[in-house]
C-alpha cells in the first residue's frame, strides 16, 4: 500500500471536519474524492501534505507514519505534490521561476541542469512559449498547468489535486484535465478532490464519497457514480446534476 | 472625432477654463487682500525679506546637506531593523516566544513615545553613561533614536504587508517542501515589501522632516541654522527659506508616493 | 455715532475709576492694562536673574531691577503683574502681552529693527563654562587653548557669534535650545566648553554641573559690541521713554549698582582670556 489514512480526526474550533476518515491508496492508483463543499475533501488533502496538523489518526506513506508528531515535515512534503484551487503561482516570479524555486532551494538541481529539466517539463506540457511569462500574463488554465509542472519538478511520489478546475472559466477546464489524464496514463498515484464527474468516471480507479468528514461510500468509479449504494451519494449526485 | 467625443472634449475644455479662472480668482484675492491687512508691512519685513533670504539661503542649503546625510544613513538601518522586527513579531515557533515578545514590546514603546523624547533620552542619556569620544557623538545617538522610532513604525507596515499576502501563497510554497525561512524570503517578503512601498514612502517623507529634530541635541542642520540666522537678524525669513528647501524635497516625494499608490490600486482592481 | 459716544463714555469711566496713580505720570494710559505694569520673564526664569523661578519675590537681579524700575515709574509693588514669554514670541512683530520683557535679551541692531529695547541695564561679560576634567586635561584661558575645544552654545544667544568669530574653534560648534541642554551635552561628554553670560555661567558651574568650572571670561568691552541686556518692548512702544527715564533715575541714584552688587557679586575673580 502506497498511502494509508487511518482514522483521521480534525476540528477547526467547534467545527468537526474529519471524523475518523480512513482510506487506502495503492501505488499508481487514482482516487477521486467527491462530496459537497464542507464534506472534508480539501482538509484530507491538506493533512496528507502536512499543511494541517491532525488531531488524531495516522498517515502511512510506504508504511511510515508521516503524521507522527515531531517529524520534520519538509522532506515528506517534497515527496507529495499538491495543486490548489487558486492563488497557486507566486505572482512575482515568471512561470519558469515558479518551477525552479523549490528544486534550486532544496538542492535537487541547479544551473544548466535545472534549466534543462524545467525546459523539458514545459515542453512536455506544451507551455514552452510561456516560460518567461508572469502569472498575470497567463490564463487561469495555463496558470494551473504551470502549478502542476511546479509540483512535478520535485518528482513527487503522490500528486494531490484540490478542486483545481473549480475557479476556472468552463472553456479552460479541459486543458487542465488533459494534464491530469496524462499523469494518470503515466501511472502517477493521485488523489483528486473534484466536482468533475466526467473526469472521475473516466480517470479514477476508485471514487470515494465524503460526507461530514467520513467516507460514506467507496468503490469502482462506474459503480459509485452510476449505481451508488448509499442514499447520501444518490442525493449528492442528483443534486450535482440539477445544479 | 465622433459627435460624442467632440461633446466630451468640449466639456473637458470648459471644465479646464472654469478651474483655471476660479484658481486665478482665489490667488488674485489673496495677493490683493493680504497686503491690505494692517500688519502686512511688518509681516512682510519679518517673514518675506528678500535681502535676508538671499543672504541666508546658501548657508541653509549647506546645512541641509547634513539633513540629507543623516537621512541617507538612517534609511537602510530603519529598513533592516524594521524588517527584522516584523519577522520577529511574525515568529511562529513557541521557542521564539521571547523574541516575539521583545519585538512587540519594542514596537509598543517606540511607537508610543514622541520622537523628540527618544532623541533626548538616547542622544544625551547613552553618551552620559561615559562613552568616550567619538562614540558619544550626538550624530550617532541621534541617528540611533531616529532609527529605533522609525523602525517601530516601519515594522508595523512590513507586518501588514506580510499579513496581506494570501495564506494560499504560504501553503503553496510550504507544500513544495520549502523551509519556513525560504517561504518567507522567496515567496512572502518579495510580495509584502512591494505592497508596502507607498506606505513606506510616506514614512520616508516624515523621516526627512524629523531629521531636523536632531538639532535639539546639538547638530547644526537646516532648522537650527535657520534659528541661528533668525536670532542674529531678528527675522523669520530664514525659516521661510528652510521651509522652501524642505518642500522642494517633500512635494516631489509625496507626488511619487501617490503615483505608486495609484498604480498599485489600478493593478489590483 | 451713538455707539461711539457710549464707548467713549465707558472708556472715560474706566479711566477715572481704575487708575491708581496720578494721570500726569509718564506711564499713564501707555501700559497694556491700565494702572498695572505687566513684566515678562522667561519660562522658567533662572538664578541669579530670578530666584526660585518666582519673580514676584523681587529676589534675583532682574526681578529686583524690575521692581526698582516699576517703582521709579510710579507703580506700587502690587501693581506689577508677571507674565511668561518665550524668546520666539518675544521677538515676533506685533502686539505683545507684556509692557516689557526681561530675560537677558542682548541688544543688537538687527533685533532693534523689529522690536524696541530700553537702555541697557546690565553689561555682561561672556564666560567659558567647562568641566573640571577639561581643566585637568590642560585647557587654559588662552584663545589658542580654546580653539582646540569642542564648543557648544545656546543657538539664540549672542554667545554664538563670540564662539564663531572670536574663538573660531577648529571643530564646528554644537548648538542647543537652552542652558539645560548645553549642560546635558557637557555631562554626556559631547562638548568640552560652552559660552554664557557670566552670571549664568556662574550659576551653572555652581549649581547645575557637579564638576563645573569657569575657565575664563571675555570682558564686556573686549568685543566691538559688548553684550548688553535691555528690556524688550513692542516696536514703537509708547512706554519706552518712560522706562528709560526710570532706568536713568535708578542708575544715577546708585540703586542699580546696589542691586548688581547684591545679586551678581560673584562675577569678579574669573580670569580674563588672553
Amino acid at each position: 500500500m502506497k498511502l494509508r489514512l487511518e482514522n483521521l480526526q480534525k476540528s477547526f474550533g467547534t467545527n468537526h471536519v474529519l471524523r475518523g476518515l480512513s482510506l487506502d491508496v495503492a501505488e499508481g492508483e487514482c482516487i477521486c474524492l467527491i462530496g459537497s463543499s464542507g464534506s472534508g475533501k480539501s482538509t484530507v488533502l491538506r493533512t496528507i501534505n502536512l499543511l494541517e496538523p491532525l488531531d488524531d489518526g495516522a498517515i502511512y506513506l510506504d508504511g511510515v507514519d508521516i503524521a507522527e508528531p515531531g517529524l520534520d515535515p519538509q522532506p515528506i512534503r517534497q515527496r507529495i505534490g499538491i495543486v490548489f484551487q487558486s492563488f497557486n503561482l507566486f505572482p512575482h516570479m515568471t512561470a519558469a521561476g515558479n518551477v525552479r524555486l523549490a528544486p534550486r532551494r532544496l538542492g535537487r538541481a541547479s544551473g544548466a541542469a535545472l534549466n534543462e529539466q524545467v525546459g523539458a517539463l514545459f515542453e512536455t506540457f506544451g507551455l514552452s512559449q510561456h516560460m518567461d511569462h508572469y502569472p498575470d500574463q497567463l490564463s487561469g488554465g495555463q496558470q494551473q498547468r504551470v502549478a502542476v509542472i511546479r509540483a512535478l519538478a520535485m518528482r513527487p511520489e503522490i500528486m494531490l489535486f484540490d478542486e483545481v478546475t473549480s475557479a476556472l472559466d468552463p472553456e479552460l477546464v479541459g486543458e487542465v484535465l488533459d494534464v491530469m489524464h496524462r499523469l494518470r496514463s503515466e501511472r502517477m498515484t493521485m488523489i483528486v478532490a473534484t466536482h468533475e464527474m466526467a473526469f472521475a468516471a473516466e480517470a479514477a480507479d476508485r471514487v470515494a464519497m465524503l460526507d461530514q468528514g467520513r467516507i460514506v461510500e467507496i468503490g469502482k468509479a462506474r459503480e459509485v457514480l452510476t449505481n451508488p449504494r448509499e442514499q447520501r451519494t444518490r442525493d449528492f449526485l442528483r443534486l450535482d446534476r440539477t445544479a | 472625432m465622433t459627435r460624442r467625443q467632440k461633446y466630451e472634449a468640449d466639456l473637458r475644455r470648459r471644465a479646464g477654463i472654469k478651474a483655471g479662472l476660479s484658481t486665478a480668482a482665489v490667488l488674485l484675492a489673496i495677493a490683493i487682500l493680504v497686503p491690505m491687512a494692517p500688519g502686512w508691512p511688518a509681516v512682510k519685513k519679518s517673514f518675506f525679506n528678500a535681502e535676508i533670504f538671499l543672504k541666508t539661503f546658501p548657508g541653509l542649503l549647506e546645512a541641509f546637506v547634513l539633513d540629507v546625510a543623516i537621512f541617507l544613513w538612517s534609511v537602510p538601518l530603519i529598513a533592516a531593523l524594521g524588517l527584522g522586527l516584523a519577522l520577529m513579531r511574525d515568529a511562529q515557533s513557541p521557542g521564539l516566544m521571547p523574541l516575539r515578545l521583545a519585538a512587540i514590546g519594542f514596537i509598543d514603546v517606540f511607537r508610543g513615545v514622541p520622537v523628540i523624547l527618544v532623541i533626548f533620552l538616547i542622544g544625551f542619556g547613552i553618551p552620559g553613561l561615559g562613552l568616550p569620544r567619538p562614540y558619544n557623538s550626538p550624530y550617532i545617538w541621534g541617528t540611533v533614536a531616529l532609527v529605533l522610532t522609525y523602525s517601530a513604525y516601519v515594522a508595523e507596515i512590513f507586518r501588514s504587508g506580510i499579513e496581506s499576502v494570501h495564506t494560499s501563497q504560504r501553503s503553496a510554497a510550504t507544500s513544495l517542501g520549502l523551509s519556513h525561512g525560504d517561504v518567507m524570503r522567496y515567496v512572502v517578503l518579495p510580495q509584502a515589501i512591494r505592497r508596502v512601498v507607498p506606505a513606506n514612502m510616506n514614512m520616508l517623507i516624515a523621516l526627512q522632516k524629523d531629521v531636523a529634530l536632531l538639532s535639539f541635541i546639538g547638530p547644526v542642520e537646516i532648522l537650527r541654522q535657520a534659528g541661528v540666522y533668525k536670532s542674529l537678524m531678528a527675522n523669520f525669513t530664514p525659516y521661510v527659506g528652510a521651509a522652501l528647501i524642505f518642500l522642494a524635497v517633500t512635494i516631489p516625494a509625496t507626488r511619487f508616493a501617490d503615483y505608486l499608490l495609484n498604480r498599485q490600486r489600478r493593478a489590483r482592481s | 455715532m451713538t455707539m461711539q459716544k457710549i464707548s467713549m463714555a465707558l472708556a472715560a469711566l474706566v479711566l477715572s475709576s481704575g487708575s491708581a496713580f496720578a494721570a500726569d505720570h509718564c506711564a499713564a494710559g501707555k501700559t497694556i492694562s491700565d494702572g498695572v505694569l505687566t513684566i515678562a520673564t522667561g519660562n522658567p526664569a533662572y538664578y541669579p536673574w530670578v530666584m526660585d523661578d518666582a519673580p514676584e519675590s523681587g529676589a534675583g537681579f532682574e526681578a529686583a531691577v524690575a521692581y526698582a524700575v516699576a517703582g521709579a515709574m510710579g507703580f506700587a509693588k502690587e501693581d506689577v503683574v508677571w507674565a511668561r514669554a518665550g524668546f520666539d514670541e518675544s521677538i515676533q512683530p506685533g502686539a505683545k502681552n507684556f509692557d516689557f520683557n526681561m530675560q537677558q535679551f542682548s541688544i543688537t541692531e538687527a533685533r532693534e529693527a523689529v522690536i524696541d529695547f530700553s537702555d541697557p541695564y546690565y553689561s555682561a561679560s561672556m564666560a567659558v563654562l567647562v568641566r573640571q576634567s577639561t581643566v585637568d586635561a590642560g585647557a587654559t584661558a588662552t584663545l589658542a587653548s580654546l580653539k582646540g575645544l569642542k564648543w557648544g552654545a545656546v543657538a539664540s544667544t549672542t554667545a554664538l557669534p563670540v564662539v564663531t568669530e572670536i574663538i573660531v574653534p577648529s571643530a564646528s560648534p554644537l548648538l542647543y535650545d537652552d542652558n539645560t541642554n548645553v549642560v546635558e551635552a557637557m555631562k554626556a561628554g559631547q562638548i568640552d566648553a560652552a559660552l554664557f553670560d557670566l552670571p549664568t555661567a556662574l550659576y551653572l558651574s555652581a549649581v547645575v554641573l557637579d564638576d563645573g568650572a569657569l575657565l575664563g571670561q571675555f570682558p564686556a568691552d573686549s568685543t566691538e559690541s559688548p553684550d548688553q541686556f535691555g528690556m524688550l518692548m513692542e516696536d514703537g512702544s509708547a512706554l519706552r521713554a518712560c522706562v528709560n527715564e526710570a532706568l536713568g533715575e535708578i542708575t544715577s541714584n546708585g540703586t542699580l549698582a546696589a542691586i548688581e552688587a547684591e545679586w551678581l557679586q560673584e562675577t569678579t575673580g574669573v580670569p580674563v582670556i588672553k
